[in-house]
């Protein structure tokens, strides 16, 4: 199951982040290897969601090198980084509200499917056998990560859990090489908690190399390979979870320390 | 793959029922209905391609009723003398194409200028984005209305007149013609041209709906951000909305122009840029069945008060008391406020209807 490979598949180097003068990221390098289960821990406001937010192209970084697979992609929009392999959920759920649980998988779809207006239009055989996939995989991966209510149920009538689920669901609808999970386990209970961490650990053990943001500290432990902690825009701590606990810039940061 | 087999029989007596609607109307409620049915069907056009941008895509557009000018003046310019008059020594007897050669042409002129009015409308959503594309309409219509100097393109506030009408097969459709010996008046045969091209619009309204470009249109309208970081390229598909929106539009209006004989800049006033909205939005937006409703009760409801009101209120009182302009107003907006708190989302909402992605599938989560 742990078949970590040596290439990294994401590697930032000095990456930096500015909004005004306010540094969101400052000269954060990393790299996420193959296979594994990455977690990005740190305190309320460390940077975490701008890191995100960067791997997946929302924000541009203002310094340094992203490289994905080997390829760079400086400046890319969020649907190029989508077609490169990144796929990710969302802190507060963004799920398409008004559409049925299965259209939702089913847009996921979109990034590796081709049918154009004139196939929709003629409706023809290349078209239909793409519909019928799309609609097949999506129902697979409702299945997969555990949704049980009807595939038309609208997205906004799932439960929270499922919800979260759901944007697992699509996000792997567009067969990624990384998935990002931007605290999926925020608001859950500890039942949901628990299939949330078998789900994830399916879903690497499927080759998906999944990057985890998380305040369950608990989670993050049991769950990934490594662990780098952000604090004030630096990446203060990298290594394996058990190590990365006992540092003493990591128990500053989150117990406060003399540089307050 | 779109009809299913149960609803066939029901869509061959939805054809019969149309098909005898004009003679129906005829008879019953006289001529001139038909020629208001007719009208109707024009709407029914802009509002389905509206419902492309604003229903699908979720981009609010208050200038459409600019692409419907675009593709009435295509036709109005190169099917009538007005350039012969204008530019004699350019074009001594006037362009006189064929509708059959304008009417993609004029499609797909109206698509580039919803590509243009896309294009720097990007970034924006929602108060903003109505905005631009009110000017948008308004600039329109403000260029046909003084292109007439200092040459005269459009003939300004007049408009142009005599255009040529719409033939097929070598029959024009503004006489009368005997087919099969039924005799048909010119407004029966615009009717069944417009039934025919309002299937069509109904026809690639559905299938686009129902399709990986119709679900990525309504990614965008919920959520944008989600859209795109699903791998779905908003710039394009907001642009491919608006251009297939607008070549609805540029049909309908050719068609409009073809039809009327007569096209002036008034026609395309922010009023009716206001009123296919509100069939979209009174319909059901998002629904086609709800789009067709709202646009044939709002395109009824001023004739119906003008040919009901008028007789009523003189039977009553004996005079005209409100004139029906200013009632229609009244109970437009009072339509719109009540609709606004008891129906939201429309007279036919678009989620009521079941979904049917494929048939089998229905039947399996039911």
């Amino acid at each position: 199951m742990n078949s970590i490979s040596a290439s990294p598949l994401l590697q930032f180097s000095s990456i930096s982040k500015q909004f005004g003068g306010l540094s969101a990221l400052s000269d954060v390098s990393l790299h996420i290897r193959r296979g594994e289960i990455y977690g990005l821990i740190g305190p309320n406001g460390a940077g975490k969601t701008t890191l995100f937010n960067v791997i997946t192209g929302l924000y541009q970084a203002s310094a340094g090198e992203f490289q994905f697979n080997g390829k760079n992609y400086q400046s890319c929009k969020p649907h190029v980084l989508a077609r490169a392999g990144i796929a990710r959920t969302f802190q507060n759920i963004r799920l398409f509200a008004n559409l049925s649980a299965l259209e939702n998988v089913m847009i996921g779809r979109h990034v590796r499917t081709k049918t154009g207006v004139i196939g929709a239009l003629l409706r023809n055989r290349a078209a239909r056998h793409e519909e019928r996939a799309i609609a097949e995989r999506a129902r697979e991966l409702l299945d997969y990560v555990g949704i049980t209510k009807p595939h038309q149920t609208l997205a906004r009538h799932l439960s929270y859990g499922e919800q979260r689920r759901l944007e697992i669901a699509r996000a792997l609808a567009t067969d990624p090489l990384l998935l990002a999970l931007d605290e999926p386990a925020a608001g859950m209970n500890a039942t949901e908690t628990e299939s949330l961490k078998t789900l994830l650990q399916t879903i690497r053990a499927s080759g998906i190399t999944v990057l985890l943001i998380e305040h369950d500290v608990k989670l993050i432990m049991v769950l990934c390979d490594r662990v780098a902690v952000l604090d004030y825009g630096k990446k203060i701590a990298e290594g394996i979870p058990d190590e990365v606990r006992r540092k003493p810039a990591v128990i500053a940061a989150y117990l406060g320390g003399s540089d307050d | 793959m779109t009809i299913n087999q149960k609803s066939k029989p029901l869509l061959a007596v939805l054809a019969i029922v149309l098909l005898l609607l004009p003679f129906f109307i005829d008879a019953l409620l006289g001529r001139g209905w038909v020629r208001i049915a007719d009208f109707a069907m024009l709407y029914i056009m802009l509002a389905l391609g509206l419902n492309i941008v604003v229903g699908y895509a979720g981009l609010l557009d208050l200038g459409y009723i600019a692409f419907f000018a675009v593709g009435a003046y295509c036709y109005a310019l190169t099917g009538s003398p007005h350039l012969a008059s204008a530019f004699p020594l350019l074009f001594p007897h006037g362009i006189h194409l064929s509708f059959w050669v304008v009417l993609p042409l004029a499609a797909l002129l109206a698509g580039g200028f919803g590509v243009l009015l896309g294009a720097p409308t990007l970034r924006l959503r929602g108060d903003y984005l109505a905005i631009v594309t009110l000017g948008f309409g308004e600039i329109i219509r403000i260029f046909l209305n003084n292109l007439n100097a200092p040459l005269n393109l459009t003939n300004g506030p007049q408009g142009i007149s005599r255009i040529d009408p719409v033939n097929v097969a070598g029959a024009p459709l503004n006489a009368t013609q005997q087919i099969l010996g039924v005799t048909l008046p010119s407004v029966h045969l615009y009717f069944y041209l417009f039934l025919a091209f309002t299937a069509l619009v109904v026809f690639t309204s559905r299938r686009l709906e129902k399709s990986r470009i119709g679900r990525a249109w309504m990614a965008i309208r919920e959520d944008e951000i989600a859209a795109s970081a699903m791998g779905i390229n908003t710039r394009n598909l907001k642009l491919l909305a608006f251009a297939m929106g607008a070549m609805f539009g540029g049909v309908s209006g050719a068609l409009f122009a073809g039809f009327q004989g007569f096209v002036s800049p008034e026609s395309f006033s922010l009023m009716e840029s206001v009123m296919v909205l509100c069939m979209v939005v009174l319909g059901g937006m998002g629904n086609i069945a709800g789009v067709i409703l709202g646009s044939v009760l709002l395109a009824l409801l001023p004739e119906v008060l003008r040919h009901g009101v008028v007789p009523l209120q003189q039977a009553l009182f004996g005079k005209m008391i409100i004139d029906p302009e200013s009632l229609r107003m009244l109970l437009f907006g009072g339509a719109l406020v009540v609709m606004m708190l008891y129906r939201p989302a429309g007279l036919l909402p678009s989620r009521v209807r079941r979904r049917e992605l494929d048939t089998d599938e229905v039947a399996e989560t039911v």
